[in-house]
């Protein structure tokens, strides 16, 4: 394949003319731990325009969700962002100070966790951390943010909000906390919400209805989503646009269209392949052979190696990122479609 | 709409207590708990109260009679008549009077202190956890050295220097106290810290201030008010000590210690009642407040609580 070689900061996976909401350039984090240096997310570019959703997908220890973490600024010593560019409207993020910083988180950029139960916190009433959440950002009195609070927690289909306000966080249900979380995250009306899978301890049916109000509400405010998750079948009926992480690199990015129909990286093919629904009847599930390797321990080259049954002796070179199709980028020497093999 | 979001009726209003509320319930499900709360509120009224209830002013030189001097309980005033209930001490104050206004100053000592222990102990507690560092590690070394000396001991030492006084046992105290609270507070405070419901809140673009006083301390405030229960109890027993060592309060104001002490002398000549009964007003004062305590300590567990 001939495809010409793309330089990341100069990549358009969406419609140019449009800018987008959040463009990570080259994004480098690392954790500084005393045995020795992990390179959790390398070299990850990535851009989200307004209104699109943007599903973030890998397996546990991918990187993605400290890809979140490190665009909001919510990493921890002894992680660090090493290099790169988060640009939100423009404005690089990992310039920002602590101040600079709090004033876009929760108001232009929002976070939303992964296990509700842990993140409200349990001793106060949902209303006293709502009314403080709308307080960190708006001059406004205790009865009006509450107030909005009520509604907010309304638009996300939460009966009687009045209820839930006064109600600590033990006594919703798994389903309820989520999405007062959600709505927490919805208060200022964010440009950006950064997701990290927030579904993944609820059962399934609770988990297709928030995803559908969730996505309802961001076509309605164009509100641009960035949905970390492990689990392909959610960003297939959520996203428009899909980036696989595999060991902290963006191993192949593009529209789900794309990416999940013509999956060109032998991992993302692997990934597909591993869903349950993707197997036959009585026939053990196929998975993918190996392990992902350890960061500490990084091998040269493709990190993915070791687990491809394409691998060859190129793949000890760093592949660089390539456009196999319009809006399609992928990272390896040997990509194709699955029957290619 | 679907199932998950149909209104929940009334039920809910049912179960929305508050995880204070709980803890009150669990209390008073103790009998003994609350007959020892019910003795630690009466003690605390009728210290409160002292002025309006007792017969004479015990630190009034004016009013004690020194012909009245160590009279048996149950013996009549000189004067005006009245019964000393208790007796009276060697200098002829009414025990009953002298008791409840040892009280007042016992309980006024002992809460005091133990309050303004507690907040300067948390307050370091918290920041020493949220700065970290070496700041951390200054304060924590510093609370290792107060703990590791004992305690009887750097209280006649800072009282040697301070001198006598009420003031200056309450001082006393809370230097040797606030220890105990920093200790306890940092620790809850790391542990809370790490959790996600700090990440979600600084994510909410919540300054540190905001987040360790509205977030954090609501999560450390269940250890910390089992050990200020104890710590009340402590104080006040340590103030009796160092009354009854003669380094406490003046002795024209006595306190229990400082009764049970003036009555030493007489124990030998049958005379009792002059360090019995403060002595005992002391104890069931201190064993009110560990029923309390261990109450608290038990309904506060946070391996219970949450």
């Amino acid at each position: 394949m001939s495809l010409p070689e793309r330089n990341a900061a100069a990549m358009s996976t969406q419609a140019p003319t449009q800018t987008p909401t959040l463009e990570v350039r080259n994004l480098c984090t690392s954790f500084y731990t005393r045995a020795g240096v992990l390179p959790a997310v390398r070299d990850v570019s990535l851009r989200v325009a307004p209104g699109r959703i943007l599903g973030l997908v890998g397996e546990s220890g991918s990187g993605k969700s400290v890809t979140g973490f490190s665009i909001l600024g919510l990493v921890d010593a002894p992680g660090r962002i090493s290099g790169g560019q988060v640009l939100f409207k423009g404005r690089d993020l990992t310039q920002l100070s602590a101040a600079g910083l709090r004033e876009l988180q929760g108001n232009r950029i929002a976070m939303i966790f992964q296990d509700p139960m842990m993140t409200l916190n349990p001793v106060l009433r949902v209303d006293t951390q709502m009314i403080e959440a709308v307080r960190a950002h708006r001059t406004v009195s205790k009865r009006e943010a509450r107030a909005h609070a009520g509604r907010t927690l309304a638009l996300m289909g939460i009966p009687s909000p009045e209820e839930r306000l006064r109600a600590y966080p033990h006594q919703l249900s798994g389903g309820m906390r989520q999405r007062v979380a959600i709505a927490i995250a919805l208060l200022h009306a964010p440009d950006l919400i950064i997701a990290d899978e927030p579904t993944t301890a609820l059962d399934v049916t609770i988990q297709a209805q928030i995803l559908s109000e969730v996505q309802k509400l961001v076509r309605e405010q164009g509100t641009s989503l960035i949905w970390i998750t492990h689990d392909l079948s959610v960003v297939a009926g959520l996203a428009d646009d899909v980036a696989v992480m595999y060991a902290g690199r963006i191993v192949e990015q593009g529209s789900v269209a794309d990416v999940l129909d013509r999956p060109q990286h032998p991992y993302t093919q692997g990934l597909i392949d591993s869903l349950p629904s993707r197997n036959k009847r009585g026939q053990r599930l196929r998975q993918i052979p190996g392990m992902a390797p350890d960061l500490l321990s990084m091998p040269t080259g493709c990190a993915f190696a070791a687990r491809c049954s394409r691998a060859t002796s190129v793949c000890a070179q760093e592949p660089p990122e390539r456009e196999i199709a319009p809006g399609q980028t992928v990272r390896c020497f040997h990509p194709g479609a699955a029957d290619a093999q | 709409m679907n199932a998950a979001s149909k209104p929940v009726p009334s039920h809910v209003g049912l179960q929305a207590q508050s995880p204070w509320r709980r803890v009150v319930l669990e209390f008073i499900s103790s009998p003994t708990a609350v007959v020892g709360l019910l003795v630690l509120v009466l003690i605390m009224l009728v210290a409160v109260l002292a002025p309006w209830i007792v017969v004479q002013n015990p630190y009034d030189l004016m009013q004690l009679n020194v012909l009245d001097a160590r009279l048996a309980p149950g013996s009549a005033n000189m004067d005006s008549g009245y019964t000393y209930w208790l007796g009276t001490d060697g200098q002829g104050r009414d025990l009953v009077s002298a008791i409840l206004y040892g009280l007042r100053i016992s309980l006024w000592v002992g809460i005091g202190s133990a309050l303004i222990a507690a907040v300067i102990g948390t307050l370091v507690g918290l920041v020493s956890a949220y700065v970290g560092g070496w700041l951390d590690a200054l304060l924590m070394r510093l609370v290792d050295l107060l703990l590791s000396f004992p305690v009887i001991l750097m209280a006649l030492m800072i009282l040697a220097w301070l001198g006598k006084g009420v003031g200056n046992v309450m001082l006393t105290l809370i230097l040797l106290e606030w220890a105990y609270y920093a200790r306890t507070a940092r620790g809850q405070a790391l542990t809370e810290s790490r959790r996600e419901y700090v990440d979600a809140a600084r994510g909410q673009g919540i300054g540190p201030w905001r987040i360790v006083v509205g977030h954090i301390l609501p999560n450390c405030l269940p250890p910390l008010i089992v050990i200020g229960a104890l710590q009340i109890a402590r104080a006040i027993t340590l103030e009796a000590t160092l009354s009854f060592l003669g380094l406490g309060v003046p002795v024209t104001e006595p306190s229990l210690g400082l009764l049970i002490a003036n009555g030493f002398q007489y124990m030998l000549s049958n005379e009792y009642w002059i360090s019995l009964f403060p002595g005992l007003a002391l104890l069931i004062t201190i064993v009110a407040i560990n029923l309390v305590g261990d109450r608290l300590r038990d309904v506060l567990n946070p391996r219970l609580l949450r």
